[in-house]
């Protein structure tokens, strides 16, 4: 079953006279409980494509049509609204509220769909259990090492049960340790359904994930299982 | 039907929200920059309020010792056109009749001259020490009864019933209170308590002891040379007993026009200029006190303008700072309003500390010292005038200023394209 579906997706930047066109005409959809990576050298688009499907940017033209939605026509408010309802996001640098402690950052996106304060939290420390910080609730960021941090991201994306996670360069901060702490959270979460869609310039986290398309001139240049992509 | 219930509901879940997350901002923002902006509100919070307080204080503390000390509740005067007040005695019983009357005093006045140190003068080519004066017929009892003259002797005594032959000398007669000299007014020199004086009025001159000096920084009352009533009247010839001035005093709580109407009611009126404390202040004074709530006004404007920046600056500092994490927010799908709700919660944290501090400042010191020890001014006591009302419309704005102060740069912030924010870009 299809939960993401994209069709003639293009987006362009204007820099002075001139039209960059990162993506061009692209079409493709990802099935439900995929763990889906999206690879290519710098500059190829990868995280531009992230921020279309991901409802943080507008493509110039195609339809995203997200869980039988087509997101490409909703409002701001509307795509506000389906961000902190439908999706969950970690970000390359943790991305958490300085001021907040890890079960707060975590509780924020349930508060905000307006869950009473008990409920917003226990929900946001059963998502800290899940990926391991039950021991670090109440930790600021700035007490908290890269990796946990980035986990704490995680348990921020998936606390209110997204249907999809976006991740952009989650482990590209962290040691390689780290960084595969992370990604068996991630797989931990995939393996219990949870849709992930991934950008990332490293073959050795690429190759984890069940699919993953490649991009470059603005095209999907390969588009399959990862071991067989990467190296392409 | 079901939009604006959700609109509402949105809005209400933004702004708990908003406060959580001010809370958590102001609580773990650096503790000196957060006192140091409190200060600043404090500051400005008293600027807006003390300045002008001060300015209106000083007005008011001349309107107030107008009253105290001369016009009283009601003020029954000689008209223009006449000497003194004709059937005096029927108004003064009128007076004594009505129920709201606490106390009255009638003076007699009439224009004269004083002369000091006359004895040691040798050389009658020069020009002799001595003052114009209203010479003013008292009742001694009554006059304290009402204006508390006593109270404002600083040199010597206040007169007694049987003290026909002193004087009490309003302070600006004598140069060393009021050293100013002109061909159209002088002062003595070398009169002190226990000084002769001779006083010349219609006609007759006498001679006198020094046994006050009296001040209240009210002309009329300080340029004036208080004998008793009787004395006076001898001088003048007064023996219809229609004195020239009469003060009253109205008991707590009862409205002075209560009497003022009485008086008109028993003819007072084609005798004599009945006024109330309003209308017998001179306009100059009520001129005076217009202009310097105006002058208050627009310094506290100035303050409240420089606090408003002052937030301004320090709330978009603060927000530019973390765009990156407030375009996080709104990526994660955090509204917008909900984030500057934040910022206008921690502007109103500072706002509100700020002038409840410089609420207990004012009302648990300023307002009760200055009441005790009087800013001296040289024609009036100045006191601070804090009303409570004029002291929270005042509140109000400074909270109004703060607020549009921390949203506009949170508004301006919060408005950046997300994915620009979140990349820095």
């Amino acid at each position: 079953m299809e939960i993401i579906e994209v069709k003639n997706l293009k987006k362009s930047f204007k820099t002075g006279d001139k039209e960059l066109v990162v993506l061009n005409d692209i079409s493709f959809s990802i099935e439900k409980g995929d763990f889906f990576s999206i690879t290519g050298r710098s500059g190829s688009g990868k995280s531009t494509m992230l921020y279309q499907l991901g409802l943080l940017d507008h493509p110039n033209s195609g339809d995203i049509i997200i869980d039988g939605v087509n997101v490409t026509s909703l409002d701001h408010d509307g795509r506000t609204d389906f961000r902190l309802r439908e999706l969950g996001y970690v970000f390359q640098d943790y991305a958490l509220v300085p001021d907040l402690s890890a079960i707060e950052n975590a509780a924020i996106p349930l508060l905000m769909q307006g869950l009473p304060k008990t409920e917003a939290y226990q929900k946001a420390e059963n998502a800290l259990q899940k990926i391991g910080m039950g021991e670090r609730l109440h930790n600021l960021p700035n007490q908290l090492s890269g990796g946990e941090q980035q986990r704490v991201s995680i348990a921020r994306a998936i606390a209110h049960d997204p249907k999809i996670i976006f991740a952009d360069e989650p482990t590209a901060n962290l040691d390689s340790e780290t960084a595969d702490t992370v990604m068996k959270a991630f797989l931990e979460l995939n393996s219990h359904g949870q849709t992930i869609i991934m950008v990332t310039h490293e073959p050795e986290y690429a190759i984890l994930t069940k699919r993953a398309i490649k991009l470059g001139d603005g095209k999907i240049l390969a588009d399959g299982a990862p071991d067989k992509i990467i190296h392409l | 039907m079901e939009k604006p219930n959700k609109k509402n509901g949105n809005f209400l879940i933004s702004l708990k929200l908003g406060f959580f997350l001010a809370l958590r901002q102001v609580k773990h923002s650096n503790k000196a920059t957060t006192a140091l902006i409190i200060f600043v509100m404090t500051l400005t919070f008293l600027n807006l309020v003390v300045v002008r307080g001060v300015l209106v204080g000083l007005i008011e503390g001349v309107v107030k010792v107008q009253k105290e000390a001369y016009i009283g509740d009601i003020f029954v005067s000689t008209p223009i056109k006449k000497d003194y007040i004709e059937n005096s005695p029927q108004i003064i019983s009128v007076i004594e009749s009505l129920p709201w009357v606490a106390s009255y005093t009638a003076r007699y006045t009439k224009g004269g001259k004083i002369e000091g140190t006359y004895k040691d003068r040798v050389n009658y080519t020069e020009k002799a020490n001595e003052a114009n004066a209203t010479i003013a017929g008292i009742n001694p009892e009554n006059e304290n009864a009402t204006s508390h003259l006593s109270s404002k002797i600083i040199k010597g005594q206040y007169l007694t019933k049987d003290d026909t032959e002193y004087v009490v000398l309003g302070a600006y007669l004598l140069k060393e209170y009021f050293p100013v000299e002109s061909a159209a007014f002088s002062t003595m020199s070398g009169v002190d308590i226990g000084s002769k004086v001779r006083v010349t009025v219609g006609g007759n001159t006498k001679e006198f002891t020094v046994k006050g000096i009296v001040k209240t920084k009210v002309d009329e009352v300080d340029m004036r040379v208080f004998m008793l009533d009787t004395t006076l009247r001898n001088l003048i010839g007064r023996t219809d007993y229609n004195v020239n001035e009469i003060s009253i005093i109205a008991k707590p709580g009862t409205d002075p026009l209560f009497i003022k109407n009485a008086l008109i009611k028993n003819g007072a009126e084609a005798t004599a200029k009945v006024q109330t404390f309003e209308e017998g202040m001179p306009k100059f004074v009520t001129d005076m006190k217009n202009t310097f709530a105006i002058l208050g006004n627009v310094v506290g404007s100035i303050g409240l303008v420089v606090a408003s920046i002052t937030i301004f600056i320090v709330i978009f500092v603060n927000a530019i700072t973390r765009r990156k994490f407030i375009g996080i927010l709104k990526g994660i799908g955090i509204s917008s309003k909900a984030i500057e709700i934040a910022y206008v919660f921690q502007s109103l944290f500072y706002a509100i500390l700020g002038i409840g501090i410089g609420l207990l400042i004012l009302y648990g010191f300023l307002v009760p010292f200055i009441e005790a020890h009087p800013i001296k001014f040289p024609f009036s006591d100045g006191i601070l005038m804090a009303e409570v009302g004029a002291t929270f419309l005042r509140v109000f704005l400074l909270a109004l200023a703060t607020l549009i102060a921390g949203y506009v740069p949170a508004r301006i912030v919060v408005k950046k394209n997300t994915l620009d924010s979140i990349l820095g870009r």
